[in-house]
């Protein structure tokens, strides 16, 4: 494919018409900074392929606009996207209720959305910086192939988009969210451990530790526990190159969980 | 080093002292008795731990440690897998959940993504998971084999075993041995031709295939009239047992197809109702014994192998224990198949007895006429468990089961049941006793048939000892070194007995029925037992202070 929308995606909304009339549209214009951001990766996971990251390579559809001619209220904006427009290209999804809240959360916000320019990519060349030059398979594991200390990538393209992924190679820590979490832990007996971890409650801490090995720990018998707010992922952004980048992006977008 | 001290070495070890599964290490099972390893604990399918801190003295202080609740309303069936202080078990039907073993928090779930239609005959069942390595091995309800990594349960391979349109199901727990994993298919009721196959453990390809229902050509072909085979069931829905010295893995097959009208399919229906001895590396049969020739009642063989050596007559002998859902208890030589023994546990009249070779005398009743034991027979297959302690086999059994069975003519139809008949109420206008579950009221099963665990004597078949519960059990059994024999039952009673004499040391309700086997490991030197009910499986462990 010729450009960088082609790294992306599945085929999804193809005939939502922009309309002149502001008027129209019924609906707050407020929402949640979070439900905003699961939007974002929503739409990168199933919109971006056809609409492209800036939503507008479908001709005649211009997303960032934020109004819809078939849409005016927040209600029937989700109720297009779960069942499509008939007779045209924009086919019906799974999406639950709250995905669907979370893109039209997006989809009215866009225009003001930070989405930073992505390059084209290739990803049999990210396939190789993946495994070579850019080491992840030391942390990372896809298709049964590499570490279990990071998360695991093999089904990546079908929960993060290619902008979440772009930003997240370039400064891991800013993009962290409560999700595998790297903790480290003093135990009363001084063994220090560090993983990331994989469940909490109230008395215990289960964890990956850094030899790959599933871990519980009791919390009365720790010392420290700090939840890291940093990433021990380094950032590419000045190991690899931008259309390395792109390619490693490519990559990843491109693996879909199939096994 | 002695055993008695590696195994205190073992129990103490540290949680990150966690290696792979080696297939030498599922050989020597009973050398980590804080681990079980694959469904039956050992190879041997005994069920029976070397633990023993918790005793008949002490039975009295357990007490619940934690709950894990299945997010799924089906019968809880599966076995877990306990290795170095991770529990590995499935969710109804098929998801797979890594707990910690000693808080019952989750490490990660997978959940099977199964498609809308499913062929199935008896509930959405999975009975377990087996482990090789770091991976986890599972079959599905729509017919894969599947293989996850079992540090993150992410898929790793998925093999098609055969069409679930056709009424083919995997609810087995498989079996690894040495770098294959070995199943068999369920579909008994749908006129499938079973069969048993083993899988590259790394690639999930197929290595061999024995067709349990031989076709025109193949050895038995003969013991089915017409193109009778071709519909012959023969399925395989719980777990073998294989005996590393011999190379050979053993398995009870199923039914025939269909069900209850034996005029369909005149011959002995081979090798229907039978155990089937193959080697493990090509799976060609060794030998086989036929329990139920050209069976009439559902009496499927499906019940685990006990392997045993021990003396018979005064020699050395590799042993085969088993206790058949057609009410007989059979002593068999696994390295040949000879019959050496056989002799009713419960009420049975379908046969007078068993001839020199352990072919049923068959007895068939006048139509309208009751037939013990019933169509989910004197025991099923739950497994049963072996105390070399004591020498004594336990069994869940029903008692004063029965059915009036019925033929129907019947054509079959590719995707529909195919039964040809069925096993009805002995006491017209009262409830069946259903073969799977019903609700918590029970005002009729002691005319209808009552639960007992009896500790058969295998030398001359005598019941040493017997339990009785006023409702049938679905219950498997564990036993210990310490003399627990360790159940339940549909009741939802969850009971520790003496082993020798049978008498209650300790029980609690867990409030719904007990449908699978109790199994035990221990985590920094701490003994705990995991048992399922209803929808949730329950760890009980000593209390503490």
């Amino acid at each position: 494919m010729p450009r960088l929308h082609r790294i992306l995606f599945l085929t999804l909304l193809a005939a939502i018409g922009p309309v002149s009339h502001a008027h129209a549209q019924d609906h707050s214009g407020n929402y949640p900074p979070i439900a905003i951001e699961n939007g974002a990766l929503l739409y990168g996971a199933n919109c971006a392929q056809c609409h492209g990251i800036g939503g507008d390579t479908v001709p005649g559809v211009a997303l960032k606009t934020g109004t819809f001619k078939r849409a005016p209220t927040d209600q029937d904006l989700a109720r297009l996207l779960t069942t499509g427009i008939p007779g045209t290209a924009m086919p019906a999804t799974r999406l639950s209720p709250g995905e669907a809240d979370s893109l039209v959360a997006y989809l009215r916000t866009m225009r003001d959305f930070n989405s930073p320019a992505v390059m084209a990519g290739n990803s049999t060349r990210g396939r190789g910086l993946f495994e070579g030059k850019g080491t992840c398979t030391t942390c990372h594991r896809v298709n049964a192939s590499g570490s279990h200390v990071a998360p695991d990538l093999s089904d990546v393209g079908a929960n993060r988009g290619a902008d979440f992924l772009w930003r997240k190679i370039q400064d891991p820590s800013a993009t962290m969210i409560p999700l595998n979490r790297p903790v480290h832990i003093v135990l009363k007996s001084g063994r220090a451990i560090d993983g990331r971890r994989l469940n909490e409650d109230t008395y215990s801490i289960q964890l990956i530790d850094n030899q790959e090995r599933l871990i519980s720990v009791m919390k009365s018998d720790v010392k420290e526990f700090s939840i890291l707010k940093t990433s021990p992922m380094p950032s590419f952004k000045d190991r690899l190159a931008g259309q390395e980048l792109a390619d490693l992006v490519s990559f990843l977008v491109s693996l879909k969980g199939e096994n | 080093m002695s055993r008695r001290f590696l195994i205190a070495l073992l129990i103490l070890a540290p949680m990150s002292l966690s290696a792979q599964v080696s297939s030498d290490r599922i050989v020597n099972a009973a050398a980590e008795p804080q681990n079980w390893l694959t469904y039956n604990g050992a190879y041997n399918g005994q069920r029976h731990s070397a633990l023993k801190q918790i005793t008949a003295a002490n039975a009295k202080n357990l007490e619940l440690k934690w709950v894990f609740q299945a997010q799924n309303l089906g019968t809880f069936q599966a076995t877990p897998l306990v290795v170095d202080g991770i529990i590995y078990t499935t969710q109804a039907p098929n998801d797979v959940v890594a707990l910690d073993a000693r808080t019952g928090r989750v490490f990660w779930i997978y959940r099977y993504p199964l498609p809308a239609e499913i062929r199935i005959c008896c509930g959405q069942v999975n009975r377990g998971l087996a482990i090789l390595g770091d991976t986890l091995y599972m079959g599905t309800i729509d017919a894969n084999l599947l293989a996850l990594d079992a540090k993150n349960g992410k898929p790793i391979w998925k093999t098609k075993v055969a069409d679930n349109a056709l009424g083919y199901a995997l609810t087995v727990a498989p079996l690894v041995v040495k770098d294959k994993i070995i199943v068999g298919v369920a579909g008994g009721e749908y006129g499938i031709r079973g069969f048993m196959a083993a899988f590259d453990a790394k690639t999930g390809k197929e290595v061999w295939r024995f067709k349990i229902i031989p076709e025109p050509g193949e050895k038995g072909n003969d013991t089915w009239a017409g193109n009778s085979w071709e519909h012959g069931g023969g399925s395989v829905w719980v777990t073998g047992a294989y005996d590393p010295t011999l190379n050979l893995t053993y398995w009870g097959t199923g039914n025939p197809g269909p069900d209850w009208n034996p005029d369909l399919r005149k011959g002995d229906n081979l090798y229907s109702d039978s155990v089937i001895a193959l080697d493990a590396d090509t799976g060609q049969l060794k030998w086989h014994f036929q329990f139920t020739p050209n069976d009439a009642y559902d009496y499927d063989s499906v019940q685990v192998p006990v392997l045993v050596d021990g003396n018979w007559e005064g020699k050395p002998r590799k042993l085969m224990y088993w206790a058949n859902r057609n009410g007989f208890f059979y002593v068999l030589d696994r390295a040949d198949g000879k019959f050496l023994f056989g002799k009713p546990f419960v009420k049975l009249n379908w046969a007078s007895g068993l001839d020199a070779n352990g072919r049923p005398i068959q007895t068939p009743q006048p139509p309208g006429a009751e037939t013990f034991p019933g169509l989910a027979g004197g025991t099923n297959w739950f497994s049963p468990s072996y105390n070399p302690r004591t020498g004594l086999f336990y069994v869940s059994a029903w008692e004063n089961y029965r059915n009036v069975f019925e033929k129907t003519q019947q054509e079959y139809q590719a995707g529909r049941q195919y039964t040809a008949g069925r096993g009805g109420n002995p006491i017209p206008t009262a409830p069946n006793i259903p073969t799977l579950r019903r609700g918590p009221i029970n005002t009729w099963t002691e005319a209808q048939g009552t639960g007992v665990v009896i500790a058969i004597d295998p030398k001359t078949g005598n019941h040493e000892w017997r339990y009785p519960m006023t409702d049938v059990t679905d219950s498997g059994i564990l036993t210990t070194d310490s003399d627990l024999v360790i159940t339940g039952g549909r009741e939802g009673h969850f009971h520790v007995l003496d082993a020798r004499a049978g008498q209650l040391l300790w029980k609690t309700s867990l409030g719904g029925p007990i449908s699978s086997g109790p199994m035990t490991y221990a985590v920094d030197g701490k003994q705990y037992i995991a048992v399922n009910a209803g929808n949730s499986m329950f760890v009980f462990g000593l209390r503490e202070n």
